[in-house]
């Protein structure tokens, strides 16, 4: 009870998932490997200098594989890959289904087996939930949604937006 | 025309559903979230309902029951939440239409719902509000949770 209200941005922590240059500018994204917006984003912050941060935000009623599809990724993350995972997973949104998530897998060189029983986890559940409940306490109220210098850009950011990022 | 305040009571209203209307007397004895919305199917890609539906659950958990409104038919309404997929009920401010958004405050000169939040009281009494600054302005669910745990957002 009472834990969704407000609170600040959880801090980026060991458990994030991180990548680009060490010293980059820190950028928060929440997204959902279903959403569109959230797919062409992710090709635009691909191509910047910035320290990327994933967190989940999987709204099911719209995307339906939003949520399997982050325990796909949290799945390969077990075994080194998230972050491949999480590019092929943008990289097809069309394809999202157990046979789609089970072939990824195994075209990154994964255990397989294990990837599927990790992906069914209820410690992998529970961490996008809790990624989901972090971004809903702290304002998160659609995907994408982005953090920078602690500053919120709900949904789309505009070029301009982007531009700021490495300003 | 702005949304109504807390701690005025709510007024006198009716909105069609599917089954039987909805009025003020269905406030009484529990908490209620009325989210107004501007249009049903409208081309707007915002996760608003979406991210409330997934948190049904906590709502229910605060006692608090949450409702869409709009000035669509129920029909429409209904084929919105089905495309949607989500499970929160609709309520049709169809006919006469936009009485109860005009008794809220929160009746677009367009004919519409303001994208609003309000929060009632079991007393049928506003608790909290929340009018969007701009249609593109979306609230989070944070301050729901806010509003529902009785601290100021």
């Amino acid at each position: 009870m009472g834990d969704l209200s407000s609170a600040p941005l959880p801090p980026v922590g060991p458990e994030d998932h991180v990548r680009g240059p060490e010293h980059g500018p820190v950028v928060i994204v929440y997204s959902d490997y279903e959403c569109p917006f959230c797919a062409a984003l992710e090709l635009r912050l691909r191509d910047l200098p910035v320290r990327m941060v994933h967190r989940h935000f999987p709204v099911r009623s719209s995307h339906p594989r939003a949520f399997a599809a982050a325990c796909a990724a949290e799945a390969a993350g077990r075994q080194g890959a998230f972050w491949p995972m999480h590019e092929a997973l943008f990289a097809d949104q069309s394809r999202l289904e157990d046979p789609h998530l089970w072939a990824r897998a195994e075209r990154l060189g994964l255990d397989v087996a294990r990837f599927d029983a990790d992906r069914r986890d209820d410690a992998v559940a529970a961490r996008v939930t809790a990624d989901f409940r972090g971004g809903v306490r702290a304002g998160v109220p659609t995907t994408p949604t982005l953090f920078h210098a602690g500053v919120r850009h709900a949904g789309r950011p505009d070029e301009a937006a982007l531009a700021n990022l490495i300003a | 025309m702005t949304v109504l305040a807390a701690g005025l009571p709510a007024p006198e209203f009716t909105l069609a559903t599917d089954g039987k209307p909805f009025t003020r007397s269905d406030l009484e004895g529990r908490t209620t979230i009325l989210v107004f919305y501007p249009f049903a199917f409208s081309p707007v890609c915002t996760d608003q309902l979406g991210v409330y539906n997934e948190l049904l659950g906590d709502f229910a958990e605060h006692g608090a029951t949450l409702y869409g409104v709009s000035c669509d038919a129920v029909w429409s309404q209904q084929a919105f939440k089905q495309q949607l997929g989500v499970e929160i009920e609709q309520l049709s401010d169809f006919e006469p239409k936009g009485a109860t958004c005009r008794a809220f405050g929160v009746l677009h000169p367009g004919g519409f719902p303001q994208r609003a939040l309000v929060v009632i009281g079991p007393d049928a009494v506003v608790r909290w509000s929340y009018e969007a600054a701009s249609p593109g302005d979306l609230p989070g669910a944070n301050l729901l949770f806010d509003a529902l745990d009785g601290h100021e957002p």
